[in-house]
């Protein structure tokens, strides 16, 4: 990383609608640039020129060098004004930054990745590792909850990993009209049919803290025990680099010891309201 | 902790040894920045000599009370702390730290440090400790804040041991003071009798060395005589032995085992969460970002703010505040000075200054929090 309080600037090479609010970015190095190296779970500050500064998980496959891809969901001031960039604009980037998903330590056995709603970005570079090193995994299972089929994220991707024989997807969503013939309900519903060894698996786990909250105890039951369940959290960020203190959660910066935390270096702190 | 001036090799300096330093190090290219009464309140702000500190003030200070008194002796350095913490110079308030300038489609950025050559005179044992703090918050073993080293690096520091405790102090039980033992170039001891009022000087540094040596150029220094170690060390140890609050010693554990418990409520009812707390400690280092543009959008900036855990934005993400709570934010807070603090950065985070006792609009008292924790465990 180069100065890692400095954001560089990235030309947008390709901006995909993905959803109503949710668009994607494909930013490339401006100049002499290195080629950028991340690892899956890992995060940028990505800045808006006069606007600000908000953290985005690389979504992106992080065996493409030269290349960074975002998927962003515009619910702020930052992230709205970004829905409005187009190609050829440009925004900074710090980073890469924080932890990553056990990648290697999950090598040998079932991987497990549960995710919700835009849950899914941080979880892709995870399955694009996979699936580029599949002789490496054992069963690989892919459970996402989304509230409707319109809010689906990257839908045509999971069709894609669905229709392969080595691989299970499931999706679900809270509501649908007639035209989904898929699950309906929670997440945690697809657990017990999942394809995997729950004592020889590990999860990876994305999506809002109550849906995380709940596929722990739906992996527990399947046998998965805590010390194999590897969840992503979410802290409001300002610097990234540990000084500004905003993303606390107990004595953890979720920054830089997260976001990817094994869940039973964090099961005191996690039920805690308002840590 | 190691004693790093040693006071076999201090010497004596009065009061016009006192102000050829203060020129002397303005002179040398320092901004001094010293005690001096404002508004009714000892704040830290430049001093050009002498006669800009506090003579002849006493500050009293007890929970949500802080007043100056007058008082019928030349002495410098009676009052203790006030609202101001050396954070102000080392990690100021408002700095810009980065510029950016728009270029066709695109913008370059750069980044900004200010570092100003500053030399801090009249820094407490307990402010001592909590720049230690901070030095170790902004060099955390991944990532160093190139400013605040920039600022710190440079900065001339001189510490004044305590000779008297103001009422919500309780650094000895912090193991923070009232002595200053380290970290700085020059330290001081007020010696007031009724014959004499003399500083004893002693060098924590080459750099204090050096300004020493100076001084006696200018004939301002005398031998210290073992009777004037004598009575600073008995000043000090009287401060020490004064003072009333203190805090437990399980404190982080206690903390640690108490994240659910029926005080974090009630000190809630009281918590104005008005971040004065946070304000005043001389460790709290949270910060905000802001990015603003000039009026044509073609420059823009970064300003790294001071921020506080008791505000609600502090925590916002997508969907709502994470603390939403007052009590969430005391609980924060308080865990995080004397808890969390231990197993993010291996040292203490409160130097038992008691700023956030006497600063507190309600009087809320760090000490009494944790002993009623103490008391009524689930």
């Amino acid at each position: 990383m180069a100065d890692p309080m400095t954001p560089e600037p990235f030309r947008i090479e390709r901006v995909s609608r993905e959803l109503a609010d949710t668009f994607t970015l494909d930013l490339v190095p401006v100049g002499d640039k290195r080629d950028f190296d991340f690892q899956p779970g890992q995060f940028n500050m990505l800045y808006h020129f006069g606007v600000g500064e908000v953290p985005i998980s690389i979504s992106g496959d992080a065996g493409t060098k030269g290349r960074v891809t975002h998927t962003v969901r515009a619910v702020g001031t930052v992230t709205e004004s970004m829905a409005d960039l187009k190609k050829g604009d440009m925004v900074g980037v710090r980073g890469p930054f924080g932890s990553t998903w056990p990648m290697e330590l999950a090598e040998g056995h079932d991987v497990v990745i549960v995710t919700g709603g835009i849950g899914l970005a941080p979880l892709r570079p995870a399955i694009y590792h996979v699936l580029a090193n599949r002789g490496k995994y054992g069963r690989v299972a892919i459970l996402y909850g989304a509230r409707t089929p319109s809010d689906i994220l990257y839908r045509e991707e999971l069709e894609a990993w669905s229709a392969r024989l080595d691989v299970s997807v499931e999706a679900t969503v809270d509501t649908a009209g007639t035209d989904w013939t898929g699950n309906v309900g929670v997440v945690t519903k697809l657990l017990p049919r999942g394809n995997f060894d729950g004592r020889d698996a590990v999860a990876l786990v994305c999506g809002p803290e109550v849906m995380m909250r709940f596929t722990v105890h739906a992996l527990n039951d399947q046998g998965v025990t805590n010390d194999c369940i590897f969840v992503s959290m979410e802290r409001n960020m300002k610097c990234a680099v540990g000084f500004c203190g905003h993303c606390q959660f107990g004595s953890r910066f979720v920054c830089k010891d997260g976001p990817v935390f094994r869940f039973d270096q964090i099961e005191d702190i996690f039920r805690v309201k308002g840590i | 902790m190691a004693k790093c001036g040693s006071a076999k090799d201090a010497v004596v300096i009065g009061t016009d040894g006192l102000d050829a330093l203060i020129k002397l190090l303005a002179k040398d290219g320092y901004d001094v920045i010293g005690p001096r009464v404002e508004s009714g309140a000892v704040v830290l702000e430049p001093v050009d000599g002498v006669d800009d500190l506090p003579a002849g003030w006493a500050d009293e200070q007890d929970g949500g009370h802080y007043r100056l008194t007058k008082i019928d002796s030349p002495a410098i350095f009676e009052h203790v702390v006030g609202p101001h913490t050396w954070k102000r110079y080392l990690s100021p308030p408002a700095q810009t730290i980065l510029r950016a300038r728009k270029r066709g489609k695109g913008f370059s950025v750069e980044e900004v440090v200010d570092a100003p050559k500053y030399a801090l005179l009249g820094v407490r044992a307990c402010d001592l400790k909590a720049i230690s703090l901070q030095d170790r918050v902004f060099d955390n073993g991944d990532f160093v804040d190139k400013g605040y080293f920039a600022r710190r690096n440079k900065a001339f520091v001189i510490a004044v041991n305590c000779t008297r405790a103001a009422g919500t102090c309780f650094c000895v039980s912090m193991n923070s003071g009232p002595e200053a033992s380290c970290g700085f170039d020059l330290g001081l001891t007020e010696i007031l009798t009724k014959t004499k009022h003399v500083f004893l000087l002693a060098a924590g540094s080459e750099r204090g060395r050096k300004a020493i040596a100076e001084l006696k150029k200018k004939k301002q220094v005398k031998a210290a005589a073992a009777a004037d170690r004598a009575a600073a060390a008995k000043a000090v140890d009287a401060a020490a032995k004064s003072m009333k609050r203190k805090m437990r010693k399980d404190a982080a554990r206690l903390l640690a085992a108490n994240r659910e418990h029926p005080r974090w409520e009630e000190v809630a009812t009281r918590c104005l969460s008005c971040a004065n707390c946070t304000m005043v400690c001389p460790t709290c280092f949270c910060s905000t970002v802001e990015d603003v543009t000039d009026l044509k959008g073609k420059t823009a900036e970064r300003v790294r703010r001071w921020d506080s855990c008791f505000t609600h934005d502090f925590s916002y993400i997508h969907g709502g505040t994470v603390r939403r709570l007052r009590s969430s934010r005391y609980r924060h807070w308080i865990t995080h000075k004397l808890s969390t603090w231990h197993d993010q950065f291996q040292t203490q985070g409160c130097v038992g200054c008691g700023r956030c006792i006497t600063w507190c609009p309600v009087g809320i008292d760090i000490t009494e929090e944790v002993r009623e924790l103490g008391k009524r465990r689930t």
